[in-house]
Order: structure tokens, then sequence, then C-alpha cells
């Protein structure tokens, strides 16, 4: 038996990279969920206990989940949820109905999605929904059929909470929390939200029928804890099959977190964010980089990654421009220095580069109007710069005012890195004055 | 559609049917349909009498109703014990009912015929022919009397009629008995006019010499008849002679100006056909008897009373004996006279004019049952008649007669009148729970459930002077039948609605024991509907169970509201959220608030809106107006009062620790007064206190430290903790905020410019500065969670931003870290 087992233990090198690949990017990218939210008990324990009165005593609540993205609340409710229905008792009783608001952007859609998830449009047959007025009818006179005792509890999650907010009259959530207050059927309603103010965007009547529970998952987690989560998250399980590998591979894991410059670079991350969902991003660059002849994560595959995750976004595009282009941004720059950030057209920015092109250049030369306007245009496109609110589509092109989208650091940046860059276009560049 | 109308008591009244080409005539006695809210079942009833209003332009008719089966509530309908038949109708004696109705709203006649409680329905098709077996009065089934309810088919009258003409005063008609109090009042004071007549007591010392008058009358009744046809029709010659067919000619005399002379021919026709032994019948066995011939009797006894009275007159009037019919049509056109100046004879010539009615009615009907050939002269007799008191065009002719000889326009419709108005209603519901709700195990869920907003308390504490006067308001409304608006306003968690609703069921108590008149409680909430038109179409499907288009919905409440309609109950709509219903023009309103001032409407609304001024603020002038200033404000509550309300709610279930209890409502108090969120943090503070407890069995009482903590999770701002969790470069971008903010001495920076300030202080504290996209996102992230406002982020380095907390916030929160 035990004889098997080691035969088993070793697999082609290969293989178990595919299952380390398989098993750290589903906990990466399909948010799999951990066995006990780490930090947040209290709340956990907060939530599953009323969702359990809902589900179990028929009480009717009402309770918000706030907290920053990526903070967990979905994870934290989903947790619960997984949880709560492993007792047999809320499994057979609880209904679910799961709304986003950015999916459900008005109330007649949101409505449409609530009877499709509870299953009532059966209830009438072939007959499809007329009017919205009807669907609320039906729904609300569905809801206020049920009662305590008898009813099945019906749990409403309401993902992005503070969009139904701006839905016409608060309509939905104002009855949904009317019958939470009513001796209806019990429903739960629970709203996920990053809004700190959220409760200021109800009116006062929806508000009043609010049970104003809000479950805040704000935890203040130091960088240890940090370091921690990402050494739990890189490690593989103990029951993974080849366990010669697993220990091989959770030994590097923990190699590579007391490295120095590992351990700056996720100070850094954590310094920018708490946020899980940008350190699994990180984390996920890494996990890319394992082949078969690189069966482990390296201190430089993080770096790598790191230094992907925070580099500057228009700064790299400014290195796909062409040198025309990179003068013209230049030119720009020397005159938001000039007139203190006031918009520009393209003759002043062709008036400045010509007065470059006269006094310093040696290696560029003019180019004509329209091979000019054609990089404008092209710069317009790519939103490096941006035309002024409210100038209207009437003025001719050159003279139209724009607006430079870049910081002076990010142009400087992107001219140390820029391939072959003309020294002269450089020194105009850091000159003070144009 | 009225073509004739008459003097204030009016005999009979010509109307013409759409698609019909006669005129149809309604007289009293018969029955008839009457427009209602449901078009393809009118309303029946019988009309006893018509009359105009004091102005005299207003037709309208006295009718006893009939109830349609669909008209009867479903559950009552289990009262029946049978299956209803389509075509069955009830008698009327419920108490709520107004039995004047406008002649505009008469659709046609309609037949209606009495069958014994045991015989089985006619297998007929004829939609217009209605049955009757029970009466019907709100609560139960009874069987119902023929002589109530038929008269037109049969020669006789109602033998209620009776008492009328020959004891004259003592007994009230039964079908006075079932109308409201306001018109008993009426005949009791018509009564007393009649006993002072001196010529009801001539009629009673004539009394025992009917048999006199009898004959006499016979003797004379040839020549009235010759000489009333020869006045009345000079021009159109008589197609047949007057001795060879009885009934068109009777036909010919009824018209409203020769009512006196009309009188005579019931007699003829009873007496024609009443056989020789009949006759000698004492008086009592045929007022008791209910057979056909008897109440040919009856009828026949109450006219002559009638005559008596008339002969009396005419004995003491100096004409020879001779023209005695001509005196008596004299004598009878001074009557008519008198009546129309004070009335005071009405009631005694009621009944006789029904003589005649029913009579002639009956003529009509055997007209449409021989059909053909009697129709047409029929027809022109009354082209005869018409030139004396009706005008009548070709057209409605034609309508007429399709009315009785076509069935119904669309007869489809009308095949199953017996099923419910709306019998599409399915009405979903959330399916049951397969396992039973756990009940409360100890104190604190106990005390749990009862704090719960949902949980219906015994009584309402602290709202005893709202609850009294909204009470009194809508009982006085419902007892005097009248309508009019109130406006109830307050902050939420006042109990407004909840008052309201408590009142309600009071008074539906009250109704039940049959203390006040029944009404009808409906409750439509502005936020409850997707548009202020809905509520049109909410109202209507709580009255009538229709289903409407918002517009359609609106004219028939109007309709319903404006016209004096049968049967109706008081009607208390209460509207919750009422600024919701606001629309630009406003008509929702007004007409919630104008159909209460209509006469016939008998509608109470309830209003309840959040704030005070809310008449003043958003209605227009007309609408403000028609609200009136019935007006209730619902004051937040005092400590005592929340006190109050948790104690009556925890009803001596000791959870709570005595300073506990008034800390909470003092806090709530202090901060809205709102009950809602008193009984939720209470409820809150049992579940910490369970929590904190390690020893669920011995759970303690909820303490002064449970109450803090949950008010402090639901009053305390999460900002402070939110920027103390937030990440560094989150929170040295706020001190960036802040600084720049003091730069430029503004409340509003733009990122590139928070940005400068962001990499100074970054290098200050050592940090690796980070990249303009990092930042952004650090931006994003904090706008997210609405630490910062800012502009659409496609605007990105140029985007601007403003603190949404407080500096000193902000710094408070940082420093403490």
């Amino acid at each position: 038996m035990s004889k098997r087992k080691v035969k088993d233990v070793h697999r082609p090198i290969g293989e178990c990279i595919t299952q380390v690949q398989q098993i750290l990017r589903e906990r990466f990218c399909h948010q799999q969920l951990p066995d006990r939210p780490e930090g947040l008990e209290a709340q956990y324990k907060h939530l599953l206990e009323l969702l359990r009165r809902s589900a179990i005593q028929g009480e009717s609540n009402s309770v918000l989940i706030v907290g920053p993205r990526g903070a967990g609340k979905t994870m934290l409710l989903q947790c619960v949820l997984r949880d709560l229905l492993q007792e047999k008792e809320a499994q057979k009783n609880l209904l679910q109905v799961h709304l986003n608001g950015l999916l459900q952007t008005d109330d007649r859609i949101a409505l449409k999605e609530i009877t499709r998830q509870l299953n009532l449009e059966n209830v009438v047959g072939d007959k499809v929904f007329g009017s919205f007025a009807e669907n609320l009818a039906f729904l609300l006179e569905a809801l206020k059929k049920g009662d305590r005792s008898s009813s099945r509890p019906v749990l409403f999650v309401l993902d992005e909470f503070d969009l139904f907010a701006h839905h016409k009259n608060q309509t939905l959530l104002y009855n949904l929390f009317d019958v939470s207050q009513s001796a209806q059927t019990p429903v739960a309603v629970v709203g996920v939200t990053c809004r700190l103010d959220v409760l200021e965007l109800l009116e006062k009547r929806v508000k009043s029928r609010f049970s104003h529970r809000q479950i805040h998952l704000l935890s203040s987690f130091g960088f240890s804890e940090y370091l921690q989560t990402v050494r739990t998250q890189l490690s593989l399980p103990d029951d993974f099959t080849d366990r010669g590998f697993a220990q091989d591979w959770n030994s590097s894991i923990q190699t590579l977190c007391e490295d120095k410059s590992v351990e700056e670079a996720l100070q850094r991350h954590f310094n920018s964010s708490k946020d899980f969902r940008s350190l699994h991003m990180l984390l996920m660059l890494c996990l890319s980089r394992v082949s078969v002849s690189k069966p482990s994560i390296k201190p430089a595959d993080l770096l790598d990654a790191s230094r992907l995750c925070l580099c500057d976004a228009k700064a790299n595009m400014l290195h796909g421009l062409s040198i025309l282009e990179l003068c013209l941004i230049i030119a720009m720059k020397h005159l938001n220095d000039v007139y203190e950030g006031e918009p520009f057209n393209l003759q002043m920015v062709h008036n400045e580069f010509k007065k470059f092109l006269q006094r310093k250049s040696n290696s560029m030369y003019n180019f004509e109007q329209p091979v000019v306007m054609k990089a404008f245009e092209h710069l317009q496109q790519l939103e490096l710069i941006r035309p002024v609110d409210g100038s209207s589509a009437k003025t001719q092109r050159e003279f139209q005012l724009m607006r430079l989208m870049l910081d002076h650091s990010q142009i400087m940046e992107a001219l140390q890195k820029y391939p072959q860059c003309p020294t002269d276009v450089k020194q105009w560049a850091m000159s003070a004055f144009g | 559609m009225i073509d004739s109308v008459c003097s204030l008591c009016v005999s009979s009244l010509v109307i013409s049917v759409e698609g019909l080409p006669r005129p149809t005539i309604i007289i009293p006695e018969q029955h008839i349909l009457i427009e209602g809210d449901d078009e393809d079942n009118p309303y029946v009833a019988k009309v006893i009498r018509l009359f105009g209003d004091e102005s005299g332009e207003q037709m309208k008719a006295v009718v006893q109703w009939f109830v349609r089966v669909s008209e009867v509530p479903l559950s009552k309908l289990k009262l029946l014990g049978r299956e209803p038949h389509p075509q069955e109708i009830f008698h009327y004696q419920g108490r709520i009912c107004d039995d004047e109705v406008n002649v505009e709203s008469i659709l046609r006649p309609v037949q209606v015929k009495h069958l014994d409680s045991a015989t089985p329905f006619p297998n007929s098709d004829d939609k217009d022919t209605m049955y009757v077996k029970l009466s019907w009065d709100s609560k139960a089934f009874r069987v119902v009397d023929s002589a109530l309810v038929e008269s037109a088919c049969e020669p006789a009258s109602p033998s209620s009629q009776l008492p009328h003409a020959v004891s004259g005063v003592e007994t009230e008609s039964l079908h006075s008995a079932t109308k409201l109090s306001a018109s008993k009042c009426l005949s009791t004071k018509r009564r007393n006019l009649a006993t002072r007549t001196p010529g009801v007591c001539k009629k009673l010392e004539l009394h025992s010499k009917w048999e006199d008058v009898v004959s006499q009358l016979l003797d004379k009744e040839l020549d009235s008849k010759v000489m009333l046809a020869h006045r009345l029709s000079s021009s159109p010659p008589q197609p047949h002679p007057v001795t060879h067919r009885l009934t068109p000619i009777n036909k010919a005399h009824r018209s409203p100006v020769t009512q006196g002379t009309i009188r005579l021919k019931p007699s003829t026709i009873a007496l024609n056909r009443l056989p020789p032994s009949k006759m000698n019948r004492p008086l009592l066995s045929a007022r008791e008897n209910s057979t056909r011939s008897v109440l040919t009797l009856t009828s026949f006894k109450t006219l002559v009373a009638v005559y008596t009275i008339h002969l009396t007159k005419a004995q003491s009037h100096p004409t020879c004996p001779h023209n005695f019919a001509v005196c008596l049509i004299r004598n009878l056109l001074d009557n008519q006279q008198d009546l129309n100046s004070d009335g005071e004879d009405e009631d005694e010539f009621v009944p006789s004019q029904k003589e005649l009615n029913g009579c002639s009615e009956e003529d009509e009907d055997d007209g449409e049952e021989e059909a053909g050939l009697d129709s047409e002269e029929e027809i022109l007799v009354k082209k005869g008649r018409g030139t004396t008191a009706v005008f009548r065009t070709p057209r409605s002719k034609q309508k007429t007669h399709s009315l009785t000889r076509t069935p119904r326009k669309n007869p489809n419709k009308k095949i199953m009148p017996g099923t419910p108005r709306t019998p599409h209603q399915a009405t979903p519901s959330i399916p049951c729970r397969s396992l039973p709700t756990r009940q409360p195990a100890n104190i604190l869920e106990e005390a749990r459930a009862r704090l719960h907003v949902s949980s219906v308390p015994e009584s309402l504490p602290c709202r005893e002077q709202e609850f009294q006067d909204i009470y009194s308001f809508v009982e006085s409304k419902i007892i005097d039948g009248t309508g009019g608006c109130m406006y109830i306003s307050g902050v939420p968690g006042t109990g407004k609605t909840a008052t309201v609703h408590e009142v309600m069921r009071c008074l539906q108590h009250a109704a039940d024991v049959d203390e006040i008149p029944t009404f009808h409680f409906i409750e439509i909430n502005g936020m409850k509907m997707t548009d202020p038109h809905q509520a049109y179409v909410q109202i209507l499907q709580n009255l009538t169970g229709q289903k409407a288009t918002p517009d359609h919905a609106a004219a028939l409440l109007d309709k319903r509201f404006n016209n004096p309609a049968p049967r109706k109950q008081t009607t208390v709509l209460l509207v919750d959220e009422l600024d919701l219903l606001w629309t630009r023009k406003q008509n929702v309103m007004y007409n919630l608030f104008d159909w209460p001032t209509q006469r016939h409407a008998r509608l109470v609304v309830l209003t309840i809106a959040n704030t005070m001024d809310l008449p003043e603020r958003i209605m227009i002038n007309r609408v403000a107006s028609r609200l009136g200033l019935t007006r209730m404000s619902f004051q937040p509550y005092s400590f005592k009062q929340l006190q109050q309300i948790i104690m009556s709610r925890l009803n001596k279930v000791k959870a709570f620790e005595e300073d506990a209890l008034q800390l909470v409502s003092r806090k709530v108090a202090a901060l809205s007064g709102d009950a809602r969120r008193c009984l939720d943090i209470c409820r809150r503070a049992t579940e910490i206190c369970e929590h904190s407890t390690t020893n669920p069995s011995a759970t303690g009482l909820v303490g002064m430290s449970h109450v803090m903590e949950a008010l402090n999770e639901m009053f305390s701002s999460a900002y402070i903790t939110a920027i103390k969790c937030a990440s560094m470069q989150e929170q040295l971008f706020l001190r960036a905020v802040i600084a720049e903010f003091r730069r430029l001495g503004l409340e509003e920076a733009t990122f590139q410019q928070v940005f400068v300030q962001h990499q100074a202080l970054c290098r200050l504290e050592g940090l690796q500065p980070i990249s303009v996209s990092e930042g952004l996102a650090v931006c994003q992230r904090l706008g997210a969670c609405r630490l910062l406002l800012l502009e659409p982020s496609r605007l990105g380095v140029l985007q601007r931003v403003r603190l949404n907390v407080s500096q000193d916030d902000v710094l408070y929160a940082l420093k403490a870290d």
C-alpha cells in the first residue's frame, strides 16, 4: 500500500506544474472562497447569525455590507451563504435573489429579474409580463400574500447597492425595505457597497425603513499579515498529489517571501493598496512565468511582475510615438509652463516647434503643416490631448483649444527611455523655457 | 337621450336606446337596466317613481335595486348553496343604497320574472330576461315574495302598494322600508301631510260603497274613453275601432297630460277580466292572497279607492252626472296642478299611477310576445299620441324596434355573466416553506420577535388623541354618507400609517357588529406604484376588480364618483406617500380631492405625507383648496413615548434593564423620534447581549453596555475608521489634498496639483514616489469610498478633487495613527 503511494507521489514534473498552475489560478482568478474569512470573524458571525435567523425563524432583516473595493465584501457574503446552506433547515427554506446595480440599471429590469429568479413567471403561465406597473403590483402581491411562519424566506442580495439608490423614486428599495418591516413574506435584504455615505443616498422614508445595520469591512491589518497572506496564497495544499513536489514548492515560496527585494516590492504594493485583487494580479503574473524548465517562483519574477504592475500607462504609450509627435508633446509642455496650464491650439504648438527648429535643432527638419496636423490628430486619438470642454466643433481644427493630459514627470520619464532619442530634443525638453 | 320631460311627478318617460329603432317608454313598475361600472352587466332595477328634481331640469327615478350574481361578493355567494344561474338576480334589501338615479343612466327596459325557489330556471337563451328567486340583504339570501318583483307581466301591481290607497296612510310601503333613513323621514312627512288632506277622509267614508262606484264606473267607462280618444288624437285617424281592441287604445290614453283619465283604464281591464264570482270576495282575503286574480282584485280595489275620492269631488262639483267623466278629468287635472304646487297628494296618486303603468306595460309585453302585426299597430297608436306629449324622431323608433326584436349586439360577452369579472387574477405567491419556523427559544429571542417593527402590537400607545380624531372624522363621514379629505403629516416612523390602519380595523369591527354602515377601505401607496396615474388603476382594481389603463380607469372612477350610483357604500381611501402622486398638471391629486366634494361620491380620502407644508409647497391653489384644512400632524415621539412603546411591545417580557431602555429612547428622541429606529436599536442590543454572554442558557438582561454598543454601531460615522484603515499611499494622498487646499485657499484642486504635493510628501516620508497611474488608482479608490468627490475619471490628471469629509476629521484620523 505504502509502496504504491510512494510510487504515486513521483509524478513527472510537467504534470505537477500543470496542477500547480490549475490550483493557484483558481485561487487568483476564480475567487475561490477560503475556508474561513480571515480577519473578518466578527463580521462573519454577525452576518451568519442574521441570515440564519431569517432562514430559520422567518425574521425579516436588512443589512448593508460596506467596505472599500477588494476588501472581501462579496467573499464574506459568499462564505456566509456557503456555510448557511450547509444547514439543512436553511437550505430547504431559503430562496435567493441576486441583483447587481450594474446589471439591473433600473427598477423595471430589476423586477423582471426578481420574478425570474423567484420562479414566479410560470405562475401566470404563458402570459408575458405587460407593463412595469403590472409587474410591480404582481410582485408586491406575491410578497404580501406570504407571512412569517408559512412562506419561505427570500434573501435579496443587492450588489453595488448604491446604484439602486439612483433608481427613480427608489421604488424598489422602498418596497423591499417596507416588506422587511411589515408582516409579509420574510425577507432578508443584503446590500453590498463600497460607498461609505450610502445611507445619505437613501430618501428619508426609505432610510427610516432600513434597519440601519451596517457591517463595515475596514480591517487595519499590517504588512506582516499581508506577507502571510501572500505566502498562504502561493502555498500548495497538503493534499497535493505529489507530496515531495509540494514540499519543495512551499519551501521555495518561503524563501521567496523572506527575500529582501521581494519584501520591498510587496511593501510597495501594500503601501499603495490593501486590495487583495491587485495582489492576486501580481501573483498571477509571477505564476505565469513558472514552467517545466523553471519549476518555482524566483524573486526576479516577482520584481518583474511588480514593475509591470506599477509602471505608468501613459508614459509607456509615449514610447510608441514618432519623433515628430514627441516633439509636439514637448512643445505643449513648454506652452503649459509658459501659460500656466492654459489651453493651446495646433498653431501655437506648431509655432513653438518651429522656434525650436530655428534655434537649436541640428537633427530635425520642419514638416509640412498637414503632416503636423496628422500627428496632432493622432495624439488626440490616443487621448494624450483632449479638446477643452465647450469648444465647439465649428472652430477650425488648427485653432481648436486643447489640453495636455500628461504630467511633466511622465514626459520626462518617457524621454529617458525613448529609444534613440536625439540629444537636442532631449535637451530641449529639459530646458526651462522653449 | 331623454325626449320627454314632464312636470314634477312623471308617469312615464321615453328614452331612445342606441342601436334600436324605436324609443322605449319607461314607466314606473317597469324593470330597467341602469348604466354601471361594468358595461356588460348593467345594474338591474325596478322603477318605483319618476320625478323631476327641484329645478325641473334633472329627471330622476326612484328605483328598487336588484343584484346580479356578479355583484354579490364571492365569499357570500357560498351562502346560496347552489350554482347561481347566469341570468339570476336578487331582490336587494341591503341597507346602504342610493335609490335615486338620474334617468340618463337608464339604458333600457328588461324583463324580470319571478320564480319560486323550487322551480328550476328555464332554459332560455334570452339575455334580456332575468329571473328572481331570492332577495339579498348583503348578509343572507331570503325567499322573495313574487309580488315584490313582478309587476310588468302581471296585470296586478305590488300588493305592498295596497295599504296606501285603502287605509291611506298608516302603513308604509315595503319598498321604502329598504331605503335610507333619509327617505324614510321624507315618506313620514308625506304621510303626515296626507292625513291632513280632506280627500283622504272622504275616501275613507266612502270606502264601503265601492261596489256602487264600480257599477257606475262601468257605465261611464265607454263614454269617457270615446271622449278622450276624441280629445287627444283629433288629427291622426284612429286605425281601429275603439271597442275592438282595448289595448292599443289604452295606450293612446297613456299620456302625461291626461293623467286622470288614464286612471280609468286599469279598472276597465281589471273588471273585464274578473270573473263575477271573485268580485264579491271580501277585501281582506284579497289582501292576504297572492294569486294572480286576487292581485288583480286588490289592485282594482286600490283603483276604486282612488275613484271614490274623485267621485266625492265630482259630486261636490256642480256639474251634471252625464258629464261625469269630463268632470273627473278636469278634477284630476286640477289635482295634478295641486300636486305640482305642493305635492301633498302625491302619495295618494302614486299607486294608481303605478296601476296604470303596470297595465300599459303589460300591453307592451303582450305586443312583444305577439310580434309582427301588433307592433305596427302600436307604432301607429303611439304616433297619434306622440303629438300630445312625446316628441320622437323616426330614427329613435328604429332603435326601440330592434331592442324588442333582436338579441343583444354582442351576445358572446354575455355568455357567462355569472363568472367573476376578472377571472384571470392568478396572484402568485412565494412558495411555502418545507420546514416550520423555529419558535423563539429564550427570553431574548422572544423580546427580539416582539420588538420587530413588523409585529403588530395589541394597541398603539401614545397616539390616542390622533386615533380619536381620525376615528371620529371617518366615522362621522360614514354615518352621514358624505365625503371629505384629511391630510396627515409627520416625519417617518411616527406611526401615521399604523394609526390609520388601527382606525380602519376598529371601524371595520364596528361595521361588522352593525354599529355603523358598512364601508369599503382602499389603500394605495405612492411609492408602490410606478407612475402617479397608476393610482387610478389601483383604486379601480380595489373597488371593482376591473383592470384598465390609467386613462380608462380615471374615466370610470370619475363616472362612479360623480354620478348618483346605485348601492353605494362609503369608500375610505388611504393615500400613503402623497407627494409621489405629484404630476406637473397635478390632475391625479386634483381628482383625488375633488371626488369627495361630489354629492354622490361618498368618498373619504385620508392622505399621508412627510412634510407638514406639502399642500402649500407643491400643490396649486385649486388642489390645495379641495384638500381643505382638515390637517393633522404627528409629532416625533418624545423619549417617554418611545419608552412606553417599547414597554408595551415587550409586554412584561423582562429583557431590558430600565436604564438601558431610557438611554435608547432618549438617544432616538434626541435624533429623530423615529420609532422604527428605536425598535431596531433595541433589537440589535439583544443580539449583542446574546453574543456577549458565553453561556447561552444564562442570558442576562440587556444592559447599558450592550445598548451603547448598538447605538455606536448605528450612529457612528465610518469615515474616521475608513481613513485609519486606508493604505499608506491613500493616507498620503489625503494629506496632499489638504496641503494643496491650504496652498490654493480653495476647497478644490485638480489631480495634477495634488499629485505634485503627493510626490513631495512621498519624498518627505522616505517612500519611493509613485507613478501617475498609481496615483490615479489611489485617487479613484478614495473616490469610490466617497472620502473624495471626483469628476469622471476620463478627465485623467485634469479631474478635480474635493474632500467629502471635513479637513479636521481627516487630520484627526491621521494624527491618531
